[in-house]
């Protein structure tokens, strides 16, 4: 797991939801090149062509709230996304991104600190959070260990993987 | 300990939990829909080869039913290639209905369980006292390979509902009235536990309602203790041996809340946010060219009677499509038995096969650009039925019938003297 993360920021507002993130529209769509196309459409129609691997996206409260579909956090991870930071995460969609290998940072009004084309520091293990712009710094809510042990591992299929090939 | 602490601590071999605490719990059921192929990509990427338990996995093929693309259709085949080699008995296919109401109607929900299911919706089995959650596709590959998943312990939050509701107002508007109070992510990580003298005039169906609504203000489960309604509906439908489990006296909730609804008028929640929730009369007059009847949240018989009582000897507004898609298979047989889908058809309703259709944008009433429409469903996000900047109103399904009669958005009580 990288332990420090730098990138572009992206910044929205609060309750982005998965429908926004990844429309109902491509649920049918299997393979992951095919799902990473429609990243953000539903909120940000010039995202795919201005995101870049490794850019983070911040957002208010409530990201990733409504319907449990997976497709809304592989399509981010297939457009190699750095990290997200909110002030709060839809629950299954935080569970789903962790799975895949996703920093997902809770960081209150992270929002209000930074604005697009920012460049933000992310520090995995402290929860520090400076923008390199400003010099604005915030102090983020700390990885719970079970989900640190996901990223550790690069997301939970390595680490169920890992169980299967040697039980406890 | 909240009876739904109990539920997670026994599931995990455990005495005693406390809030904030992660634990591995046996799933009782774990339920995957035919949006998530991934499900079993997952289950394969991880080096799964058998299922760990076959009858406790239900495959349902409701989202897509029937397929309206070869890429539906491929990705439903390999489902049910996947449950033939998995030996998995329960493949309810595109005959059958939405995943919560044909569980419901199969009795394989009951209280006590721990039931996962790849569906947001899941909160809806709290209305019988089980600990119902969605999750993503690769979690639910989790639970096929090892029977169980991580749970963090919950918070729980308390709403007191007290008074009778008004003529023409359902638990929808009660629900809708929370979500519009509190915002869209005031449950988020939370329970939302239910009680007080209201319940006992609702009936199973309207607390599936409350409860399936729940997951619009971020909860993770809901609950309802199960009580002689709970009991009477699951008497002849549930074959498995359940516990009911209760909440210790002095638990400490995370938040407590009363309502009283007997001055409650009907709700909506308007474009774009389900939170976003005014009295219906604000919009009294709004034309729409949709008014949507069914699914998981407002597809039951009760919501097919209700409509049925305001249409009957009517006809739907001309320019107004209505579409009725019963929730279940058993649900369109109970409605063609009493007469109720006669008096919708013949109103002049559009009947679709039971499943989840509109309601998440990806075929069978789908919304052209500036369309307005009024929905018994769950979710008015930008573009959540179709075109981004088609407008959706969600409602109770009295208003939904109200609003298909007169093709602008009317008051139901009108209609049911």
């Amino acid at each position: 797991m990288q332990k420090i993360i730098t990138g572009k920021v992206f910044v929205y507002g609060a309750n982005i939801d998965t429908d926004q993130i990844y429309s109902g529209r491509f649920l049918e769509l299997t393979d992951a090149e095919d799902v990473g196309k429609h990243a953000m459409e539903g909120v940000d129609p010039a995202f795919v062509r201005e995101f870049r691997p490794g850019d983070i996206i911040v957002a208010s409260t409530n990201f990733g709230c409504g319907s449990s579909r997976e497709q809304a956090a592989i399509t981010l991870k297939v457009r190699g996304i750095g990290a997200i930071l909110a002030d709060s995460f839809g629950r299954i969609f935080y569970r789903n991104a962790i799975n895949l290998g996703i920093p997902l940072i809770v960081c209150p009004l992270i929002h209000k600190m930074v604005k697009k084309g920012d460049l933000l520091k992310v520090d995995l293990t402290t929860g520090q959070v400076t923008n390199e712009v400003t010099g604005a710094k915030a102090q983020a809510q700390p990885l719970s260990d079970y989900v640190l042990k996901i990223l550790e591992s690069g997301g939970i299929k390595e680490l169920i993987r890992r169980q299967i090939a040697s039980p406890a | 300990m909240h009876a739904i602490e109990k539920i997670l601590a026994q599931a995990a071999g455990k005495g005693t939990v406390i809030t904030g605490e992660i634990v591995n719990c046996q799933v009782d059921l774990g339920e995957v829909n035919d949006l998530y192929l991934q499900t079993v990509r997952s289950f394969f990427e991880m080096g799964g080869e058998k299922v760990f338990d076959p009858q406790k996995l239900v495959f349902m093929m409701d989202h897509y039913s029937p397929a309206s693309t070869i890429q539906q259709a491929e990705n439903q085949k390999q489902f049910r290639e996947f449950c033939r080699d998995q030996n998995i008995p329960m493949l309810f296919d595109v005959d059958q209905g939405v995943c919560h109401q044909v569980m419901v109607d199969r009795g394989l929900v009951y209280p006590g369980m721990v039931l996962v299911a790849t569906d947001s919706h899941t909160t809806t089995h709290g209305a019988f006292g089980a600990f119902g959650t969605g999750v993503g596709a690769t979690d639910m590959a989790v639970i096929m390979i090892t029977g169980k998943l991580w749970f963090r312990i919950p918070e729980v939050i308390h709403f007191h509902l007290e008074g009778k509701l008004s003529k023409g107002v359902m638990a929808k508007d009660v629900i809708l009235k929370i979500i519009g109070d509190l915002g869209a992510d005031y449950g988020v990580y939370k329970v939302i536990d239910f009680t007080g003298p209201l319940l006992k005039t609702l009936s199973v169906s309207a607390r599936m309602t409350l409860c399936n609504m729940t997951t619009e203000m971020g909860a993770k489960a809901s609950y309802i203790q199960p009580d002689d309604i709970t009991l009477e509906f699951i008497r002849d439908r549930v074959k498995h041996d359940f516990e009911i489990f209760s909440t210790d006296a002095g638990y400490s909730y995370a938040a407590e809340h009363t309502y009283d609804v007997s001055n409650l008028k009907p709700q909506l929640a308007a474009p774009h946010s389900v939170d976003n929730v005014h009295p219906l009369e604000e919009f009294i007059g709004r034309p729409v060219q949709q008014a949507f009847l069914g699914t998981c949240t407002g597809g039951r018989v009760e919501d097919l009677a209700v409509a049925a009582r305001i249409l009957k000897g009517k006809k739907v507004h001309q320019g107004t499509r209505f579409l009725v898609v019963p929730a279940s298979k058993a649900v369109l047989l109970e409605a063609m038995a009493k007469g109720i889908m006669q008096t919708l058809v013949e109103a002049g309703a559009t009947f679709v096969t039971p499943g989840c259709a509109a309601c998440l944008g990806t075929h069978q009433g789908i919304l052209a650009e500036g369309e307005t429409c009024i929905t018994a469903s769950s979710r008015n996000f930008p573009g959540r039925m179709g075109h981004p900047k088609a407008e959706i109103f969600v409602g109770s399904p009295a208003a939904v019938a109200a609003a298909a009669v007169e093709g602008k958005i009317a008051d139901p009580a009108k209609y049911l003297d």
